[in-house]
């Protein structure tokens, strides 16, 4: 029970970080969209087999953290909880690859165990910067700049629509089911019977939500389109945000930068 | 099951994306035109329901596990396809976003496992088929277990193709095939087993929701799926297109399909580059860059093997230490100054 209610508080916290007040949050939401997208496509187009190149990517989101002022305990902590999946595909990439891909000293690595920490590693890339998109960003901010970009207007109804309701009704089942541990004991009660009967219940009560939001907007005269209280530009902050950072993912998706460190190091040490 | 990112190539990930947006604007056209205006926030307030639904377990009789609610076919039987494919698109961009539950790349894929196949595929084929228009409480609980269990069968094969075609992951197809399919079967019958309670219970309270449920316009379905289809092929054709001519920029499935397992093969340019000012300083004269990582490269020539491997992995690996530090580093240095501002 305290757990449903965190997995919910936690959603809370992510959508507050947005009302922050750096450099990153007054960026227009496009240019950050952009920069993510950017950035997800070159960590995920890397091969299996590549492994040094992908570590350098983790200046993207520790330098957006930083400037964001993200917490950056939080922030991996919510990546933690998105790994299994790719763990559990992964772990298996060892058993079927056993080929020997690299020699460290007289250490023999196979493919396997190189391609199942390369998909982690995407993995915690991939997830951390959607997290952070929406840390720097906001929802509603992101449709905004979804719309902008060519995003149908129905849709990006829908999705703040969704948005909005989320919070309300989230609550509303937490309720319910609170209500229905307090009077059930162990696993009675909680079978399907009274499953299928409280959850159309909500349903029901959902939908005549529906309809009263429906009478309310029509009072209001609602013609199809939200209207936002931030209004962006996209300036010449943006364009520096934008080019900057795609190219060094170009840069770095194009040459292994743990390699040409490493070999500079090298070269240097001896 | 959400696919993930990480297992995802750009050029399947891309050519889904563009065909789950192409359906994203025609469902959109067809519900701005849609007379009945209530669509609009029942299908904010259902996706929402969906979440709310997702936080009340039951238990499962003789397993002692519990599962949930999905949502997809409650959805398509609620508010027909187009109006159900937008409503569980747009819950899955929340998960996306909020729980980085799949993630960005992957979303196309989802849309299409979760939200495409029951809406498009499962409705207007086996739901409708069986259900028919005025459906008994018989034919419409039949209706729903098979389309629950088809449903539940189709999206995960899905995942299984959509990895298959990525080759990141080493998985044959027939064990991943054989390790997804029977799990989604428990899940599918699982999934059956409460949409009819709910759908029943909804029926009984107010018949009108299920009677009214009917899709938008007269025949979207055969079209949809046909735009899908010019969609998926057109980009999957450019983009192959596009990867053929940089092989090392994109890795198509071809290369899993014919069993190589494409190895790096480094852009040489700076490399090569790097080298010479090496050979120049003189540091380490005789250190091995990899030209061609082709295993049966380094096969060929065991003087070398080893020292272009640890060389080589050597350089990476205190590269890859490096560049990790001076990330957190930076974001170290970084932190503390907006801290103060901000």
């Amino acid at each position: 029970m305290g757990t449903i209610e965190g997995t919910f508080l936690d959603f809370k916290d992510l959508d507050r970080l947005a009302t922050g007040d750096t450099a990153i949050h007054g960026l227009d939401p496009r240019a950050k969209v952009l920069v993510t997208v950017v950035f997800i496509v070159s960590v995920v187009s890397f091969g299996r087999y590549e492994l040094t190149a992908l570590l350098p990517f983790f200046i993207f989101p520790a330098v957006i953290m930083a400037l964001g002022n993200l917490p950056v305990f939080y922030i991996v902590k919510k990546v933690a909880v998105v790994i299994p999946f790719a763990l559990v595909v992964g772990m298996l990439n060892p058993i079927f690859d056993r080929q020997v891909y690299v020699h460290v000293g007289t250490l023999d690595i196979p493919g396997g165990w190189i391609s199942f920490v390369s998909i982690v590693v995407k993995a915690v890339l991939t997830a951390g910067a959607a997290l952070i998109l929406v840390g720097v960003t906001g929802f509603p901010a992101i449709c905004m700049a979804l719309e902008k970009m060519g995003m149908p207007q129905a849709f990006a109804i829908q999705l703040l629509f969704l948005y909005r309701y989320i919070f309300v009704l989230t609550e509303e089942g937490s309720r319910v089911s609170r209500a229905r541990e307090l009077r059930s004991f162990g696993n009675r009660g909680k079978g399907m019977q009274s499953y299928g009967s409280l959850l159309g219940h909500l349903l029901l009560r959902t939908w005549q939500r529906a309809e009263r939001i429906h009478m309310a907007m029509l009072a209001r005269g609602f013609t199809g389109a939200f209207h936002a209280r931030h209004l962006y530009r996209f300036g010449r902050r943006e364009v520096v945000f934008l080019l900057g950072w795609s190219t060094l993912f170009i840069f770095m998706r194009l040459h292994n930068a743990s390699q040409l460190l490493g070999s500079l190091a090298t070269g240097i040490l001896r | 099951m959400h696919m993930a990112d990480p297992l995802l190539s750009p050029a399947v990930g891309c050519t889904m994306w563009a065909a789950s947006a192409g359906t994203i604007a025609y469902c959109s056209a067809k519900v701005r035109r849609e007379p009945d205006e209530r669509k609009v926030p029942l299908m904010g307030v259902l996706g929402a329901f969906l979440f709310a639904a997702q936080m009340i377990n039951f238990s499962i009789p003789a397993t002692g596990s519990s599962g949930h609610l999905g949502g997809g076919l409650l959805l398509a039987v609620l508010l027909g396809p187009t109006a159900a494919y937008l409503t569980i698109a747009s819950v899955l961009v929340v998960q996306a976003l909020f729980f980085a539950d799949g993630g960005l790349l992957a979303l196309g894929c989802n849309m299409f496992n979760m939200g495409f196949i029951p809406a498009f595929i499962v409705y207007p084929l086996i739901y409708k088929k069986i259900a028919g228009n005025n459906p008994t409480r018989m034919r419409l609980t039949l209706a729903i277990m098979v389309s629950a269990i088809v449903g539940l069968q189709l999206g995960p094969f899905g995942v299984v193709l959509e990895t298959l075609f990525s080759g990141i992951s080493a998985l044959p197809f027939s064990t991943f095939a054989l390790l997804m399919q029977p799990i989604h079967l428990a899940i599918g019958v699982v999934e059956g087993l409460v949409t009819v309670a709910v759908v029943s219970f909804v029926q009984k309270a107010r018949p009108e929701i299920i009677r009214d449920a009917r899709p938008i316009g007269n025949r979207p379905v055969r079209s949809v799926v046909l735009a899908f289809l010019v969609v998926a092929l057109f980009t999957g054709g450019f983009v192959s297109l596009f990867a053929s001519k940089n092989p090392d920029g994109l890795e198509w499935a071809i290369a899993k399909a014919t069993g190589k397992e494409e190895l790096p093969a480094p852009a040489d340019g700076i490399h090569t580059a790097l080298a010479a000012v090496q050979e120049k300083l003189a540091f380490m004269p005789d250190y091995t860059f990899r030209k061609s990582a082709d295993a049966e490269d380094v096969k060929k020539r065991p003087g070398g093997e080893k020292d272009a491997g640890l060389g080589t992995s050597v350089a990476g690996i205190i590269g890859g230490m490096m560049a990790l530090a001076i990330a957190f580093l930076s974001g170290l240095i970084l932190k503390k100054r907006p801290g103060r501002t901000g």
